[in-house]
């Protein structure tokens, strides 16, 4: 049996008094599209970071193909960050730059390719995601917010990494340019023959852009399988979430007015 | 219940203690990055751009206006005993040693330190920085070293200008309105200014050029929330840097002059 692209064995993060990963075991194959959905504040973004390496887990394990991740210095994790792209929620753009330089800075700044070179690249990436070479000599904030999603798909894809994260990629987007961003979200990964782990608490994303679905529940991956097993998860929880129920297992903190 | 306060004390000491060490972490990082290759030198000859070029005209109308003061009113106190021909060699001391430095020190707090805390701040609550990370590029190394060298190198050259400026300040005020010879004014000027007088300025200006870039990378860095974040990173980059520009001046002050 082929090792996992990404491992975890009892990840645990605390802020404070306040536990948001109790203790978190996961495997990802490569080339495997892994969902994890959760209510807010449950701990998703929490573990994206710590698998990216942006947050310090207090204990346990993260591998990124059989090598330990959690304590590199800063070299080793320079050559484990190339393996990587992501998606950031907001499209976390750089706005002192051009749409094409925000695709090229990868490929210019830590890859050192010719700004020229560069530029060919970004233009062919931002056409990869439906976005003509004109939308390179903007500025982000004179684009909508489904374009500066796809300008970020763009510049997360622009290396070719091995694994790609997605932090809700659909979030504060209508249905149809969500759809559209899910279809170009898949087609990345198949093409680069990537790794992916997205979380999202968009049902209709998670179904579509996930081979394996996990749920995170009070710290834990409560629940996780093939996409299509759930509908029939016989998961309390999970049936509760993805049916938006308000009544169930998990209970909301909302005071009474 | 009120708390006692031997309690308060002890917690605003621990605060205090927790800031010094963290900014002292946060020292040693930028400078370890800013020193060591790769340079970012388009980012560092956009920052002195910004650093210096643009705060240029708010220094250079500061720097004028001090000179043309300080030459008003020293001829209002020295003509009581009869001692205006000391007035160039005090217009000059005082700009180069002491009013140079500290008030371009201020204003580029104000100016430059407030846009780094808040830029950095923006970047920090909108996720730009961790974005830098996943791309494989340190953000000390291509957000803080660069501004840090900037601000070393371009405030002493910026003083170096408000010098010049300040003392023709005064020396317009002198010979236009004081009626005082303009060939003797700028004899008395350069004849007593010694080379020391503006060294020390000169590294006034670089130590407060660290320091005003160090507050407003260390504020925008390390802000928390949204606007609201951003804001206090904002103010606190100001006041800090203004506070360490004025507690550091004295001991450089000290340094070039205690006797």
């Amino acid at each position: 049996m082929t090792a996992p692209k990404i491992s975890l064995r009892g990840v645990t993060k605390s802020f404070g008094a306040k536990k948001v990963l109790t203790g978190i075991d996961l495997d990802i194959a490569q080339g495997e599209s892994m969902v994890v959905i959760g209510g807010s504040g449950s701990g998703k973004s929490v573990l994206l970071k710590c698998i990216l390496g942006l947050m310090h887990p207090d204990s346990g394990s993260i591998r990124i193909d059989g090598q330990e991740v959690v304590d590199l210095n800063d070299r080793g994790r320079a050559r484990v960050m190339k393996k990587f792209g992501m998606l950031f929620q907001g499209g976390a753009l750089f706005d002192s730059l051009r749409v094409w330089e925000n695709v090229a800075f990868g490929p210019i700044q830590s890859d050192g390719m010719e700004p020229d070179k560069a530029r060919e690249v970004a233009i062919a990436k931002l056409g990869a995601v439906g976005l003509g070479p004109e939308i390179g000599d903007l500025f982000p904030s004179e684009l909508s917010g489904g374009m500066q999603k796809r300008v970020a798909l763009a510049r997360a894809i622009a290396r070719e990494p091995e694994i790609i994260f997605f932090d809700e990629p659909t979030t504060g987007l209508d249905p149809i340019m969500a759809d559209v961003i899910n279809e170009l979200i898949v087609k990345s990964v198949s093409d680069l023959g990537a790794t992916a782990i997205s979380i999202t608490h968009d049902m209709a994303s998670a179904r579509k852009i996930g081979h394996r679905i996990g749920m995170l529940f009070d710290g834990k991956l409560i629940w996780q399988g093939p996409v299509g097993e759930i509908d029939r998860s016989g998961n309390a929880h999970v049936e509760q979430f993805i049916h938006g129920r308000a009544d169930g297992p998990i209970k909301m903190q909302v005071r009474k007015l | 219940m009120s708390v006692p306060l031997i309690t308060i004390l002890g917690r605003m000491t621990l605060a205090l203690l927790a800031t010094i060490g963290a900014v002292t972490t946060f020292s040693v990082q930028a400078v370890r990055q800013a020193v060591q290759p790769p340079y970012y030198r388009r980012q560092i000859l956009r920052q002195m751009l910004e650093i210096g070029y643009y705060s240029l005209p708010v220094v250079g109308l500061t720097a004028i206006f001090t000179g043309m003061v300080l030459a008003l009113q020293s001829y209002t106190g020295f003509a009581r005993f009869s001692a205006e021909s000391a007035i160039p060699n005090v217009v000059v001391v005082s700009l180069t040693r002491e009013l140079g430095p500290v008030l371009a020190g201020l204003m580029v707090a104000g100016r430059v330190g407030a846009a780094m805390a808040a830029e950095i701040g923006t970047m920090r609550v909108t996720e730009q920085i961790d974005a830098l990370s996943t791309l494989s590029t340190d953000p000390f190394k291509y957000l803080v070293a660069p501004r840090l060298l900037a601000g070393i190198v371009t405030l002493p050259l910026l003083v170096l200008v408000a010098d010049i400026i300040g003392v023709l300040g005064g020396y317009v005020v002198s010979v236009y309105k004081l009626e005082f010879n303009d060939a003797a004014y700028l004899r008395n000027t350069l004849d007593f200014l010694q080379f020391q007088d503006v060294l020390s300025g000169l590294v006034k200006a670089a130590v407060f050029g660290f320091l005003i870039t160090l507050m407003g990378c260390y504020h925008g860095y390390t802000s928390k929330g949204g606007a609201q974040g951003v804001g206090a990173a904002t103010t606190n980059a100001v006041v800090s840097a203004s506070i360490l520009i004025l507690t550091f001046n004295y001991f450089i002050t000290e340094a070039f002059f205690a006797r």
